[in-house]
């Protein structure tokens, strides 16, 4: 029988990382990630692995970096003000093609914000933190059981793809405790970086293949490579000549864009025949759910939409899920300013009007609170 | 038998990596020489050392030479080298980073891996100014020195390199000149052989910024008068303070024993096992 435990969300991410094979995390405290740190901080050792609690949140993730480019799976936890330490290596990240996996686990902000109140008020910061031109990839479960599964399934994405993933939790995942059926060992798919075969000295670590994807080397496994943050050639070595940094920028962009429809996973019920739709993620997305089921109680035609890889978008995935002649309204529901809705905006059809529910207080979306918005709406 | 240029002949990436960028008579390119020869007379294996920069002129380093090589973000290369290290403990790894990079930006990388005790060789290259970026003052620019931000003078005091690193933490600690070059062969040497923390200042010349903002001459005259200088630590001890003013010291401040960090990790690991 499957293994049932009471879990809070930054446990989770513990259970998925030992699951996901996590070798490697550096950290640095900052609530409400903090669980995170510790779990791992007593977990890793005992499978052989390594934790270190570094200076700053710039160490963490540089230190991730360095132990990925080594051939450690990695990773590093953080909130707000953190990520936003994170965000100049992270683009290192992003341009050196190293696989690592970044928890957020949102509070209020900007700044110190609110350090144990819940908000998405960084999830344009996990598209577009960081300097330059890339594509990030970003998921956001909404329980604690799920939370498992995509820990896991972020370090698959970042090993497959050689990039960072986010892994975007809010304060309220983050510290709730639930119900959780644990996977069977050997039933989730582990994913590992593609080792390069050709001899070492053929080896070209940022080659521009067919399929966008290259092989990662490990350090000190006999490939020699350079890695630098700066514009480089399929070697490694840095270039500033048009056609190679177009060829570089363009496989950052492919290599991801490409494979949007492996990537992004969103989840929709009841869109067939639906007159208003709720667009909602993370905690919020089960207020939404609730008050979707309150609403079709009184007849009325409300399906849900639950982006659970919030980054990139899969535009076609979009056009095809609001593309009903009945669907008049969507709801975008979000604990920020509104965010999430502009992006929503942009791929919704013309004739399909957006409206955002967006709160900012502190305090989480209530069913009754989206209840009255589809009301209002309708 | 080898010329000292062959061996550094033999670990170089020519067709990939060159040329380089410094300046003609940089003192860096010495330092470089000097990594190579220690690392060849240790004998180490290529593939076991990873060596680990940040931002600058020095920096630039590991691109030319053949071994597992990391560029990373300014000031950072400290913290990617842990990484590192704890990742593939039998590595040798070896930063190159310039004064700016390790004391001004990277001043907490450097104090909080000096207090670990990682085993890892940091090696300074010192020239007192940022080159890359056009002559602004460093940490170590001596008080009242020019740069194209101290137009007045300098008006901050200086790091003392070696000071900072034994009151951080460090296990060898270390100071040559890029005119000593056969002494900072083995100073490195050293530092690299140490199982610890180890810090060598590589005192070089940036004549383009440094040596003409301060009228202190072209390359060979900076390099010249580092030999004027310069007082080993042995000579200086027997000295009284007045003969000591405005020289530099040079040789090992510091070699001492002390458990290392990945090896203390290592142990937890060990011990957690079976329970």
């Amino acid at each position: 029988m499957a293994e049932v435990r009471l879990l809070q969300g930054n446990e989770a991410v513990v259970e998925g990382a030992l699951i996901g094979g996590l070798t490697f995390f550096a950290g640095y405290p900052i609530t409400p990630s903090t669980e995170v740190a510790e779990g791992l901080a007593r977990r890793l050792p005992k499978v052989g692995g390594k934790f270190i609690q570094m200076e700053d949140e710039i160490a963490s993730m540089a230190a991730i970096i360095g132990a990925s480019c080594a051939g450690a799976k990695t990773m590093t936890a953080t909130s707000g003000p953190g990520f936003s330490l994170m965000q100049e290596n992270l683009g290192y990240a992003y341009i050196a093609e190293v696989p690592c996996v970044v928890v957020n686990v949102q509070r209020g902000g900007p700044s110190t914000g609110l350090p144990t109140k819940v908000s998405q008020a960084d999830t344009m910061q996990a598209r577009w933190g960081t300097h330059g031109d890339y594509v990030a990839i970003a998921v956001a479960p909404q329980s604690v059981e799920e939370t498992i599964r995509l820990t896991v399934r972020a370090m698959n994405l970042a090993e497959d793809y050689r990039t960072p993933v986010i892994l975007l939790l809010d304060e309220v995942l983050g510290h709730m405790r639930e119900k959780v059926v644990m996977p069977d060992p050997g039933a989730i798919k582990i994913i590992d970086r593609v080792k390069p075969t050709v001899p070492a000295n053929w080896y070209k670590p940022f080659e521009i293949t067919p399929s966008f994807k290259s092989p990662m080397a490990a350090f000190g496994e006999g490939y020699r490579f350079h890695v630098t943050g700066l514009t480089h050639n399929e070697e490694g070595f840095p270039i500033s000549d048009p056609k190679r940094t177009f060829d570089k920028l363009n496989k950052l962009h492919n290599k991801i864009m490409r494979y949007v429809d492996e990537i992004c996973e969103i989840e929709t019920d009841g869109m067939a025949d639906a007159h208003v739709a709720v667009v909602a993620y993370g905690s919020v997305a089960r207020a939404a759910k609730q008050a979707v089921m309150m609403a079709r109680h009184r007849r009325m035609k409300v399906g849900q939409v639950r982006p659970i890889t919030i980054w990139p978008t899969n535009e076609k995935k979009y056009h095809e899920i609001f593309g009903s002649k009945s669907l008049e309204v969507i709801i975008v529901a979000e604990l920020n300013q509104g965010q999430y809705v502009t992006e929503i905006e942009r791929v919704a059809p013309k004739h399909v009007k957006v409206v955002s529910l967006a709160r900012f207080d502190s305090e989480l979306i209530t069913p009754d609170q989206i209840l009255e918005k589809i009301k209002e709406v309708r | 038998m080898l010329q000292k240029s062959d061996v550094v002949h033999q670990y170089l990436r020519p067709k990939k990596a060159f040329p380089n960028v410094w300046c003609p008579g940089c003192g860096i390119g010495i330092v470089m020489g000097c990594l190579v020869r220690a690392i060849d007379t240790l004998q180490l294996n290529r593939d076991d050392v990873c060596l680990v920069s940040g931002i600058g002129c020095s920096s630039r380093m590991p691109a030319y030479l053949d071994f597992n090589t990391l560029h990373t973000t300014h000031g950072r290369a400290l913290a990617f080298a842990t990484g590192v290290k704890l990742a593939k403990p039998h590595m040798k790894v070896i930063v190159i980073t310039g004064d700016g990079d390790a004391l001004a930006i990277g001043g907490n990388h450097f104090i909080h891996s000096a207090r670990r005790n990682i085993d890892i060789t940091t090696i300074v290259i010192n020239n007192m100014i940022y080159g890359m970026t056009g002559g602004q003052f460093s940490p170590t620019t001596p008080a009242d020195s020019y740069a194209t931000t101290s137009p007045y003078g300098n008006k901050e005091n200086n790091f003392d390199i070696p000071k900072l690193a034994m009151g951080a933490g460090a296990t060898y600690v270390a100071r040559g000149t890029v005119y000593h070059v056969n002494q900072l062969d083995e100073l490195i040497e050293q530092a690299i052989a140490k199982r610890g923390f180890s810090v060598v200042e590589a005192f070089s010349n940036c004549h383009t910024y440094y040596g003409r903002l301060n009228r202190a001459g072209d390359a060979v005259k900076m390099i010249e008068d580092m030999k004027k200088n310069v007082i080993p630590l042995k000579a200086a001890a027997k000295l009284p303070p007045e003969k000591l003013e405005g020289k530099m010291l040079t040789g090992v401040f510091l070699d001492l024993e002390k458990p290392e960090y990945c090896d203390r990790y290592q142990e937890l690991i060990d011990s957690l096992k079976g329970k």
